[in-house]
């Protein structure tokens, strides 16, 4: 009899065959994970967890009967029939007489659901997309440090025991100091003992026995391994080059940005935010609203509090440049920049906007997205009756002039996802490449 | 709890530690020895986490399986169910090898570590060891081994030829997983020698391959003719009812390797199949098996009321057979038809009454319950089993009633229940039910011709009329015919009779 303890075996030992599930039904489980992420609220957006995708998809067929023909079953629990007693048909087979042939998997449910761990459903969810000019910096940051080896030391954990070191100063400490040999012992033995019981060399015997006396107390007083001897590998910190992000979130919050719009513009920002923290081990974000001024504020203030007065957008990118310039030196951090706007502008501003963001924004930058958002319906059904509003107008002539800025119309929540899978979409994936240099 | 109790105990309250489970084991297996006269292979008792449980499951309770992603899907499945609350654990799984590998859940109380040893590691381990279907069709010793080369043969294969490509031949051969296998005597399986076989095969290939035969020119070939036609099937061992040991043999474009991983799943379907065929028995067994030595451990003072208490409550919601009306009834549970039928076998035995002398002249009155049980679980499997010992009492209590659902008729009708008229027929009728032979399909492949179009023929014989479920039998045949290479046709066809009833013709995948 044994008993053996294995819950110390390494667990996971299914994930290869997960993985080979998820590949397999990867498709169906990317539409099933978008749809569940349209469902959810925004601060659960990066969570894990259940999504169903169609059972007939993964189905593992096999040869069985279909319905039909005569069937036998043998029941328990009768009541009250009794021989000969015909009893009408349940309706689709269910009830009585149902299913002892039902479905493999113990369920008749057509749906197959099953757990996602947060990192599977964000690859799964943000697959196929990269950032554009990514982690150009890396730079320096003390934070975390990687360990470098940097000769030995006289002290350190045993893990860290430089065997070969600590041997070859064993080994040059006992020449030294002139340690006897196992050999020279033995040498001694044997001649003791072959001339042992020769009174001729009784003498002889004596003086030997002398010699081996003095020269293993010599091997007791020399050990083998000294602690001087012992050398540990030594390791030293290194800073490690880190690349490190912040996330600018611009709103225009004045009167005409409605709750819906807003709302439109948070899905946006939350989908930068999670495909940043993908990719930069350090996010930081940043809130700027305006009106017609600018301040840099916390979340809760940035989308639920309410503001009135102008619009001037330059208002917000001199903010930027403010915070850029005392916190966030481009030399060392990935700039982001998501700017959200239905679209209006003072009409003196859109010159100063332009200029700012050409020569003083869009440089520092890695990236700058505009959206603008829109209420469904607003304009009538046929696209755009209005014609493009001021800011768009602003945008798309620097645009045109070849300045790295991309920007997207969003009216509805379902577009969210087409418009951020397009802006980030890997080249050649998409054939609409977001319009930037 | 009195002092002088105390130093009877096993353990104390609901928690255990390794020595806890070997001093359980060993009173387990002096009564199962001594009282029982049972008889088990070496036990190997593993404590394994929640996680480990659900991949245990998911890779068909095989502890070492090879990868596939049917098992990650299962795996999902249950680990879903199981977050959710739908379903709990199973408190042990038991491995048919030689030592016999039960594995016990950590969380289980110490309470549930001692039914679950007396269940597995001495009820499932005796039926194991002794009956006759685990004797002639499952080698013990060697299926750890085998899992073990089975699952470094694909992984082997998977870096040789491409995790797609060996999937492909692995998603066929599960296809046809449930037709792998032979369900007449052959030889006892040794799978300890199956890997020295693979080996020498590939040796063999090696030494014979030679570069110069491939510039030989291929002989003519003889048209056949109607009188070779006998000869053919006969060389290729036709009909053949076992597919996947058919396509091993034969197919005629199979790498080695392909065939190989064919033979890994039909040896692993064939290994399973007796545990098909004693469901109930085996369920049976080590239901009864469990219950006679907690009370008797109870009744010797070892363990208190309150474990007593406690392990008749798993025994109960474990046996517990709800009505074919309820909204539970998934089935009949062959946990509760199996230790019904033992306490019942115990009880005609001990205590007959006339009905009983009459049913069962041969052990009515025997007065040695245990010696007409393990009569019983060394020489049968389910279906001979109920036919052999159901009794009158037995049906009465289950209230078992026979149900024919014909397709061609307006309503079901009740064939037969348990009154005197009924007896024997709603006993062969439910005997019928454990026979795999009759539930599963019954397909064979009946003729090809290797030297025309090679054109692959199977046949299934329709009994009562029930054909094939129609969208997956193509499916499975797609499977097929990309492990053929060639068309495959699937006649279903009358039995007795002999009517064609329909074909699927299914063309390999460009």
């Amino acid at each position: 009899m044994q008993i053996l303890d294995r819950r110390l075996n390494p667990s996971g030992r299914s994930l290869p065959n997960r993985q080979r599930f998820l590949r397999r039904a990867k498709s169906l489980v990317q539409e099933a994970v978008r749809d569940a992420s349209a469902k959810r609220g925004i601060r659960s957006a990066d969570e894990g967890g259940e999504v169903s995708i169609p059972l007939h998809g993964i189905r593992e067929p096999s040869f069985h009967h279909g319905s039909g023909g005569i069937r036998d079953h043998v029941l328990p629990g009768n009541k009250e029939y009794r021989e000969g007693d015909e009893i009408p048909r349940p309706p689709s087979g269910g009830g009585g007489g149902g299913g002892p042939e039902g479905s493999p998997d113990g369920s008749g449910e057509d749906t197959f659901r099953f757990a996602l761990s947060r990192e599977e459903f964000l690859s799964l969810f943000l697959d196929d997309l990269e950032l554009p000019d990514m982690a150009k910096r890396r730079l320096v940051d003390g934070s975390d440090p990687a360990w470098q080896r940097a000769g030995y030391s006289v002290s350190g954990s045993p893990a860290n025991l430089a065997l070969g070191r600590t041997m070859r100063n064993s080994m040059s400490r006992r020449i030294a100091l002139k340690r006897p040999k196992h050999e020279t012992v033995q040498a001694l033995e044997e001649e003791i003992a072959a001339l042992e019981g020769d009174p001729e060399q009784a003498e002889r015997v004596l003086a030997l026995r002398a010699e081996l006396e003095r020269q293993i107390q010599r091997t007791r007083r020399i050990p083998w391994i000294d602690p001087i001897d012992v050398r540990y590998r030594r390791f030293d910190p290194v800073p490690k080059p880190v690349a490190r992000a912040v996330m600018f979130c611009l709103m225009d919050v004045s009167g005409s940005m409605t709750e819906d719009m807003k709302d439109l513009a948070k899905r946006f920002y939350t989908l930068l935010f999670l495909f940043l923290q993908r990719r930069y081990k350090h996010v930081e974000i940043v809130f700027i609203r305006h009106t017609h001024e600018a301040s840099e504020v916390d979340e809760e203030t940035f989308f639920y509090s309410r503001e009135t007065g102008g619009t001037l957008v330059s208002t917000a990118l001199e903010e930027m440049q403010k915070v850029v310039a005392d916190r966030y030196p481009p030399s060392e951090w990935n700039i982001y920049a998501a700017q959200a706007s239905d679209g209006d502008n003072a009409a003196g501003d859109s010159q100063k906007t332009a200029r700012l963001l050409v020569d003083a924004i869009l440089p520092a930058c890695q990236y700058y997205a505009y959206i603008e958002v829109g209420r469904e319906g607003e304009h009538g059904i046929p696209g755009f009756p209005r014609g493009p509003t001021d800011l768009w107008r602003t945008y798309e002539a620097l645009v045109a002039a070849g300045a790295p800025l991309a920007m997207k119309k969003v009216r509805h929540r379902r577009d969210i996802f087409p418009v951020f899978r397009e802006l980030f979409a890997k080249r050649g994936v998409l054939d609409s490449t977001p319009a930037q240099a | 709890m009195s002092e002088v109790l105390d130093d009877r105990l096993l353990y104390q309250g609901a928690e255990w530690d390794f020595d806890t489970l070997r001093v359980i084991h060993d009173a387990c297996a002096e009564i199962a020895g001594q009282e029982l006269g049972l008889d088990w292979y070496s036990n190997r008792i593993e404590v394994i986490s929640a996680e480990q449980m659900l991949d245990a499951y998911a890779s068909t309770g095989l502890p070492l399986s090879y990868r596939h992603w049917s098992f990650g899907k299962h795996f999902a499945q249950h680990e879903a169910m199981y977050r959710r609350g739908l379903r709990g654990l199973a408190y042990e799984i038991v491995i048919n090898s030689d030592p016999c590998v039960s594995y016990v859940m950590e969380e289980n109380t110490a309470t549930m570590q001692a039914l679950v040893i007396a269940h597995a590691a001495f009820g499932h381990n005796h039926f194991f060891k002794n009956n006759r279907l685990f004797r002639e069709w499952t080698d013990a010793k060697g299926i750890l081994d085998y899992l073990e080369f089975a699952k470094g043969y694909v992984q082997a294969c998977e870096e040789q030829h491409g995790e797609m490509a060996v999937e492909r031949v692995l998603d066929s051969a599960h296809a046809l997983m449930s037709h792998g296998v032979h369900r007449h005597r052959r030889r006892a399986p040794d799978l300890q020698s199956e890997q020295k076989r693979e080996r020498e095969r590939r040796e063999h290939d090696e030494r014979m391959y030679n570069v110069l035969w491939s510039t030989l020119p291929e002989k003519a070939t003889t048209p056949s003719t109607s009188t070779e036609e006998e000869r053919r099937r006969a060389l290729l061992q036709l009909p053949q009812e076992n597919i996947l040991y058919f396509l091993e043999k034969t197919a005629p474009r199979l790498a080695p390797w392909q065939r190989e991983i064919i033979r890994i799943v039909r040896n692993i379907s064939q290994y399973f199949l007796p545990q098909r065929q004693t469901k109930v028995m085996n369920e049976g067994c080590a239901t009864y098996v469990h219950h006679r030595i907690l009370n008797r451990l109870h009744a010797q003072g070892r363990i208190t009321d309150g474990h007593l208490l406690e392990a008749l409550h798993s025994h109960t919601s474990v046996i517990m057979q709800p009505g074919f009306d309820d909204q539970r009834y998934s089935g009949m549970n062959p946990y509760a038809l199996g230790f019904a039928m033992m306490t019942d076998i115990a009880r005609i035995a001990e205590q007959p009454t006339e009905e009983d002398r009459e049913w069962f002249p041969d052990f009515a009155g025997s007065g040695d319950a245990m010696e007409v049980l393990r009569y019983a679980w060394s020489e049968f499997r389910d279906e001979s089993f109920i036919l052999q010992f159901l009794s009158p009492k037995l049906m009465r209590e289950l209230k078992l009633f026979h149900l024919v659902d014909d397709a061609g008729q307006p309503a079901l009708r009740v064939d037969s229940m348990h009154d005197e008229r009924g007896y024997r027929r709603l006993r062969r009728a439910l005997a019928r039910q454990y026979d795999p032979a009759l539930t599963d399909a019954d397909i064979q492949v009946v003729d090809v011709d290797l030297n025309g179009d090679r054109r692959l023929i199977l046949e299934h014989y329709v009994q009562g009329g029930r054909l094939l479920e129609d969208q997956e039998a193509r499916q499975v045949l797609r499977h097929l015919a990309s492990l053929w290479s060639y068309d495959v046709v699937l006649r279903e066809v009358e039995t007795p009779g002999g009517a064609a009833l329909r074909e699927h013709v299914v063309s390999p995948p460009r």
